[in-house]
């Protein structure tokens, strides 16, 4: 038999594994086509992580729009409702423009999406989805969970206009409780409120450790609920013996007008940035005039290409030097030989360096020899 | 046994000053202060290696995962956007970003405003936020010359003192931020090394309060 994982890529295997999962929670694939009408994501633009689409005219001379984003055309799709939850997962390329070099970048993504009545199950069933991918690509991961109605009713409690919210919501996000003590000082808000979202920074660490600190910085019924909500699914993990390598951590902040409720991260040992990340996103499915919530998450795959790979010292088993008379007839034969032992062959007239190999063969008149 | 910590430090005296301040609380590598070009260190008992870098990257190195934490000004974090945590404002290399302009420029709206700068996303940010319109013109060093040359109005950079200001017959007009070192650390690699980083984030605290 072929080992198949000896010949994929790492991030080739993670989709064959992650296919495998979804589908065994009964996942259905959705598969979308390169383009869509460049309105439809205008019409969009809050609920889009990029503000830069790569538009063409299509042969109509409508605009159309290489995709940045999955979820939208699934919300857009969706049949799910209240009444019967829709599942399905996705395998595609998305094109975003890259942070650094101000370049477009073909990124491929694997997700899914749980679109209908979102209750304790649905929400343990996607964070047991999201940790059991990450699970498949490493043994040393870590899933971090937030909950934006905690953050929110932390934030709501100053009082302060959006603007200067936003600005502790990311300082909540860079761990920064430095910044959150300057803003709060600049903004009149109390000492105690202060701390409280100080602490809401720095706190990291498991859910049956962390839950209990958190609770006691709840200062409204927003961020009481929330914890309530936490608080369900940790039971529900711990039932399901899965708490394990899941911390509650408030720094993971997305944008408030696309995610309300649970929102997570999921991270790798040796990969720099998250590799996996998710959320609640009702507002959006309710935009596009769905009659349900929705739960979903995606995985970088572009960011595990260089994860986990031994550099290939080289390229064939082995190179299979033949001479301008040898016959055809020969030179099929000695590589089907060669293959037959479990080798790689390539064939060249000479060896010109190019090419690295394990073994060099001559094929002669008396068949093949090693020869170095 | 515990794997290495990678610490990026700035090259110059903030990362001597920062080193100092790692060395004192457990996080030392003597090798460090042999007079030599190398640019690594490793300290097998502390199971910590540094590795200096010019400042305007350490950001870089760390975002990138290539060090775990590192020691950065607050000017270079806010330019660049780096995504990481920013987890302690370590007190030292104190200085501002400010606006500054030959003695008597006044800020006037009624035509474009060309500012020089190292700093043109800072610079480009705080205009923004008061609603002026502004040119950009990016330098990489004597920012102080282009007004001086009717290049640019005013300038946009760190003001330390103030000295380089004056003996240019140049004086601060409005500060933007104040500036000072961070302890940053990669967002990935914080879960991974959270004891470690924590621990090092407390007994800098614990110094900080000593001091206090």
């Amino acid at each position: 038999m072929t080992d198949w994982d000896g010949l994929l890529k790492k991030e080739e295997q993670t989709v064959f594994r992650l296919r495998a999962l979804f589908e065994q929670y009964g996942y259905r694939k959705f598969k979308m086509s390169k383009f869509e009408e460049y309105d439809f994501y205008a019409e969009n633009r809050s609920f889009l992580t990029t503000k830069n689409i790569i538009t063409f005219q299509g042969l109509q001379g409508h605009l159309l729009a290489l995709k940045p984003d999955v979820t939208l055309s699934i919300v857009k799709h969706t049949k799910g409702s209240y009444d019967c939850p829709e599942r399905v997962y996705y395998n595609e390329n998305v094109y975003r423009a890259r942070k650094d070099d101000g370049e477009y970048k073909e990124i491929m993504q694997v997700g899914l999406e749980y679109i209908g009545e979102v209750d304790d199950y649905a929400v343990s069933e996607v964070i047991l989805l999201a940790k059991k991918s990450l699970d498949s690509i490493s043994s040393r991961s870590m899933l971090n969970i937030s909950h934006m109605g905690f953050v929110q009713g932390l934030l709501e409690e100053t009082a302060l206009p959006p603007s200067q919210q936003e600005k502790i919501l990311v300082c909540i996000g860079e761990k920064n409780a430095h910044g959150i003590g300057q803003i709060c000082q600049e903004n009149g808000v109390s000492q105690e409120l202060t701390s409280r979202l100080q602490t809401v920074a720095s706190l990291h660490g498991s859910l049956a450790e962390i839950l209990p600190n958190a609770k006691a910085l709840c200062g409204n019924e927003k961020a009481q609920q929330a914890i309530e909500e936490l608080e369900r699914l940790y039971i529900n993990l711990k039932a399901c013996i899965y708490d394990h390598g899941i911390h509650l951590d408030f720094s993971i902040v997305n944008d408030m007008d696309y995610y309300n409720g649970i929102i997570f991260q999921g991270f790798v040992d040796g990969i720099p940035t998250g590799v996996l990340s998710g959320g609640r996103y009702d507002n959006l499915v309710h935009k596009c005039g769905k009659n349900a919530d929705a739960l979903g998450f995606a995985v970088y795959m572009d960011m595990l290409e260089r994860y986990g790979e031994e550099e290939k010292s080289y390229d064939v088993d082995a190179l299979l030097l033949c001479d301008e008379n040898t016959d055809t007839i020969g030179k099929l034969r000695a590589v089907q030989m060669l293959q037959s032992m479990g080798l790689s062959v390539a064939v060249q007239k000479q060896d010109d360096g190019r090419l690295k190999y394990k073994q060099l063969c001559r094929l002669s008149e008396s068949g093949v020899e090693v020869i170095g | 046994m515990a794997e290495y910590l990678n610490i990026a430090l700035p090259k110059g005296r903030l990362g001597e000053k920062a080193y100092d301040i790692l060395e004192g609380i457990g996080f030392g590598c003597p090798s460090i202060r042999e007079q030599n070009r190398k640019l690594i260190f490793e300290n097998e008992e502390n199971r910590v290696r540094y590795f200096w870098v010019k400042p305007s990257d350490v950001a870089v190195y760390v975002e990138r995962g290539a060090a775990d934490v590192g020691i950065v000004g607050k000017d270079i974090l806010l330019e660049q956007g780096s995504d990481v945590y920013e987890l302690l404002d370590l007190g030292i290399g104190k200085c501002r970003m400010a606006v500054a302009g030959i003695k008597g420029t006044r800020l006037t709206t009624d035509k474009t405003l060309r500012v020089a700068t190292k700093f043109p996303n800072i610079a480009r940010e705080y205009f923004r936020r008061q609603s002026m319109e502004i040119e950009i013109i990016k330098l990489h060093g004597s920012i102080e010359i282009a007004p001086i040359l009717h290049m640019s109005d005013v300038i946009v950079d760190i003001v330390e003192t103030g000295t380089t200001l004056k003996e240019n017959n140049l004086e601060p007009l409005e500060d933007i931020v104040p500036i000072s070192a961070r302890l940053i650390a990669n967002k990935a690699s914080y879960q991974f090394n959270y004891e470690r980083v924590r621990e090092m984030c407390e007994k800098i605290e614990g110094l900080q309060q000593d001091i206090k």
